[in-house]
């Protein structure tokens, strides 16, 4: 979905995303009127949720290092914030297909850019693949090349989330060892890993298959977030991404 | 109504219909996807030369794919039918009456059997070719086929419902027109 060259995606995704974006919002419109009663319960579930956690709401790095260890603080010696949100109206989302896609009234103009993570009300959305002045596209977590790390709450072992087209409400979760504790019901966050803040919820635990030819477990994850009625979403952005990003392409170079 | 904006208002409607509509059903099952859009291109007229045939149907692919995010994905089968359409209609249709005196493809056009045979192949070989592309990126050989039997099978329904509903008066050719 993100190979093709840049300057072709930029240039079409600028122009048609405005265009398609548009007329999404039309429709948008009239659906969000249908669906009123049902955003404003989750809107006021979600701020008695924020109300309850307020302190540990805003994720902070911290940046306190031991004076006598030879390794150096950061210049400011005040607390870097790492994640901002945005909160964004969906305009365009599709859950019918093989490669889901929604669309958000954010861009470029509002600061967001490609790469950045997407969380819902419930739990996490997806991540920005093109982006045009006013909106943006973004690959849901419902998408056959979707790849997520995440953990289990209970006992930080981590795996990937990856969804294999068979319903919206399900994705699966690899790569956990068969030495991970699981109870059916166990909530499934996102990992420190990924690039999603850390501790959002994906989901919850459906169902346990044992894969008998390796030594993983492949979970059935209910999504947290309902993408049926998805209308208003977080983009998150990860001040040290770039940072990260760029050590991590280096290490690429190494290895070539 | 100018026949030129009576296809501009067909292919909005189109487009529309499938991306605010028929995308927007809550899936079923993961082979139960509903198609209708393609069907535009089959109701181009006979007199259509193939280049403008296969610029129209690059076109209505590609306006579904900028609303789906997916660019390539609708736009290449839509070429290839709009491609194969004038063979198989050269096949299908008696050159000497049909093509003179009707518009465009329609079972009063065309007659009921050999209209049949035009739209299945078509929907076959439109959903072949889109599921085959998905395909070569993720999936398995199952999910290929059971998707493009069952696609094809709901495609077949909605187009003969869509027959039913929106009765096409079908136009004599005359040789004002």
């Amino acid at each position: 979905m993100n190979k093709y060259s840049k300057t072709h995606e930029v240039f079409f995704a600028g122009i048609t995303n405005e265009m398609v974006g548009k007329v999404n919002k039309k429709y948008d419109n009239v659906y969000s009127y249908l669906n009123l009663q049902k955003i404003n319960n989750q809107l006021a579930q979600e701020n008695a949720r924020l109300r309850d956690s307020l302190k540990s709401s805003s994720i902070f790095v911290s940046n306190d290092v031991d004076s006598t260890s030879s390794f150096k603080p950061d210049s400011s010696s005040l607390p870097i914030r790492k994640y901002s949100y945005l909160y964004a109206r969906v305009v365009g989302n599709n859950i019918s297909s093989q490669i889901n896609m929604l669309m958000l009234e954010r861009g470029r103009l509002q600061g967001i850019e490609k790469d950045m993570a997407v969380i819902g009300p419930q739990g996490i959305v997806g991540e920005v693949v093109e982006v045009s002045d006013n909106f943006c596209r973004v690959k849901s977590l419902l998408h056959r090349k979707s790849s997520v790390s995440a953990m289990l709450k209970r006992d930080k072992n981590s795996g990937n989330i990856e969804w294999d087209g068979v319903s919206p409400e399900y994705v699966l979760m690899k790569n956990i060892p068969k030495s991970a504790k699981i109870f059916k019901g166990d909530s499934v966050v996102t990992s420190t890993y990924s690039n999603y803040p850390p501790n959002i919820l994906v989901g919850t635990i459906e169902s346990i298959r044992k894969d008998n030819s390796s030594n993983f477990f492949t979970l059935k994850i209910k999504t947290s977030t309902n993408f049926f009625n998805l209308q208003y979403v977080y983009v998150v952005k990860n001040s040290r991404y770039n940072e990260q990003r760029l050590l991590e392409d280096s290490k690429l170079k190494l290895n070539e | 109504m100018s026949n030129i904006v009576k296809y501009i208002f067909r292919f909005i409607l189109f487009v529309l219909v499938q991306e605010f509509i028929l995308d927007k059903v809550p899936p079923v099952n993961q082979y139960v996807i509903p198609y209708l859009y393609f069907l535009f291109i089959l109701w181009l007229p006979f007199s259509i030369n193939r280049f403008a045939l296969m610029f129209v149907a690059f076109l209505t692919g590609l306006s579904i794919d900028y609303f789906s995010g997916t660019p390539g994905l609708h736009a290449a089968p839509c070429v290839l039918i709009a491609y194969l359409r004038p063979f198989i209609l050269n096949l299908l249709i008696p050159q000497e009456t049909t093509e003179q005196s009707y518009v465009e493809p329609s079972i009063q056009s065309m007659g009921l059997g050999a209209y049949s045979f035009y739209i299945i192949l078509f929907t076959f070989l439109h959903h072949a070719y889109m599921i085959l592309i998905e395909w070569l990126q993720f999936g398995n050989f199952r999910y290929f086929f059971t998707k493009v039997g069952v696609t094809t099978l709901l495609s077949i329904l909605l187009i003969s419902a869509t027959e039913i509903l929106f009765f096409r008066k079908a136009k004599y050719r005359t040789n004002a027109a």
